[in-house]
């Protein structure tokens, strides 16, 4: 039967973007939608800033927002002391956030659903939270892996445990993101395609019984979505978590 | 909803991947996997910068000038309330001192018209005492007028019927001092 197969994955794979200059130096699609993520951003912030209004207006409100959200969780997680993590949290959220929402489009690249990006972005919050650690505690900072109040014959056990949970961090950080990702655009790329291979088969009967498959994809996509947004909250929170760690170590 | 996620992707990835292949993102051998980190690398760099040398800072500053505002608004509205109400205290304590004027204003006045009218009832009083009293001298003139006038008439009564009873004239001393006892017991009753 020579008809349309399903093809979850191609949508998925790198290519080159911006034409031969892009081709040159192996800017991918994936960096296009990078680029079209933080060009979102930026223009956002720019229409938010254009009247600097005392009683803002719609792009003003949503700008705003934005700002006071990520604040109030950089203080609530990380203390007072979070502000100063506070436009890096705010860069890596509202990345991955426009990434998300980006990718949900027809013909747009997911980048979140790359594990070379989630997991390139997780080991840089792991390093720069272990940093700040042993920058604020020094060597002292070590002592996170020893759990205070538990018997000293506990300590071989727990400490190795302490250690390959702290290690664990970045591959679940980024496994997280990935996953859910691949998931939903996976999920959705099935159904369209079976929508494809109904009407193939089946002629307009197949026509018409795609109607649940795609009402299907409908629903997906509400909960893309929420999965959209929720991740990207996810990935911030946690590194704001991981930074309360490294400046209280508790 | 995050197992279910993965669990569903456990369930489809593998089937799809088996029809294709590999899964793109898995083809580390592909040089555009790892190319496309570097340049992220590059866009985050330049957002950062942007965001936090001039997005955040204007925002933060937007936020400072108007919270700035409401609290200049609102220390002005406190301070006018609290001119409004020493004026209200101010008003309540002129009115007070008014009313407590007038009511000595009016206590004297009626004191004064109390005064007054007692005067004029006393100097009423006294005339009228007077006049009484001037009445029952007259009266009682006319009265003594009347009981000097009755001696002789009695006198005369009583030695006309002695006359016609006994045929004699009566002594004139007896009689008149029997007049005068008769006369001196029924002044007494």
């Amino acid at each position: 039967m020579a008809g349309p197969t399903i093809d979850a994955l191609g949508q998925f794979s790198l290519t080159t973007g911006l034409g031969s200059l892009g081709r040159a130096v192996n800017f991918t699609n994936s960096n296009e939608a990078m680029l079209g993520a933080a060009a979102v951003i930026v223009a956002v912030f720019a229409l938010g800033l254009k009247s600097k209004a005392l009683v803002p207006g719609r792009a003003q409100s949503l700008v705003e927002m934005l700002y006071e959200f990520v604040r109030n969780m950089c203080v609530d997680t990380i203390g007072e002391e979070g502000l100063r993590f506070f436009p890096l949290v705010f860069t890596i959220f509202s990345f991955i956030l426009l990434g998300n929402l980006l990718g949900l489009f027809p013909y747009f690249f997911a980048f979140t659903s790359h594990i070379a990006v989630t997991l390139t972005l997780a080991l840089f919050v792991f390093v720069f939270s272990t940093g700040v650690g042993f920058y604020t505690h020094g060597f002292k900072f070590l002592k996170f892996f020893v759990p205070s109040g538990v018997p000293t014959w506990l300590l071989p056990l727990l400490v190795p445990i302490e250690i390959i949970s702290y290690l664990s961090r970045p591959v679940s950080l980024s496994v997280r993101l990935f996953a859910n990702m691949t998931a939903g655009h996976v999920m959705w790329e099935v159904f369209a395609g079976f929508m494809l291979l109904l009407t193939a088969s089946f002629g307009v009967l197949g026509a018409f019984a795609s109607v649940v498959p795609l009402s299907l994809n409908v629903a997906l996509a509400a909960l893309e979505l929420l999965v959209a947004g929720l991740q990207a909250y996810v990935f911030a929170i946690l590194t704001c978590l991981y930074l309360h760690d490294a400046v209280h170590m508790h | 909803m995050r197992r279910i996620s993965t669990a569903l992707l456990l369930a489809l990835a593998p089937s799809a991947a088996l029809a294709e292949g590999t899964m793109p993102q898995m083809d580390f051998a592909n040089p555009l996997t790892l190319d496309q980190v570097g340049w992220m690398a590059v866009i985050l760099v330049v957002l950062y910068l942007l965001l936090s040398r001039w997005g955040l800072p204007e925002i933060g500053k937007v936020l400072e000038h108007r919270a700035g505002v409401i609290s200049k608004d609102l220390a002005t509205a406190r301070a006018a309330k609290l001119e409004a109400d020493q004026a209200v205290a101010q008003l309540n304590a002129t009115i007070a001192q008014a009313r407590g004027a007038a009511q000595a204003e009016v206590a004297k006045a009626v004191a004064e018209a109390k005064a007054d009218a007692a005067a004029k009832a006393a100097a009423l009083a006294g005339q009228l005492e007077a006049k009484l009293a001037e009445s029952e001298a007259r009266i009682e003139a006319a009265r003594a007028a009347a009981l000097a006038a009755i001696k002789p008439v009695a006198a005369e009564a009583a030695s006309s019927i002695l006359l016609k009873l006994t045929g004699s004239q009566p002594a004139e001393d007896k009689l008149a001092q029997r007049l005068d006892e008769a006369l001196a017991a029924r002044k007494a009753a």
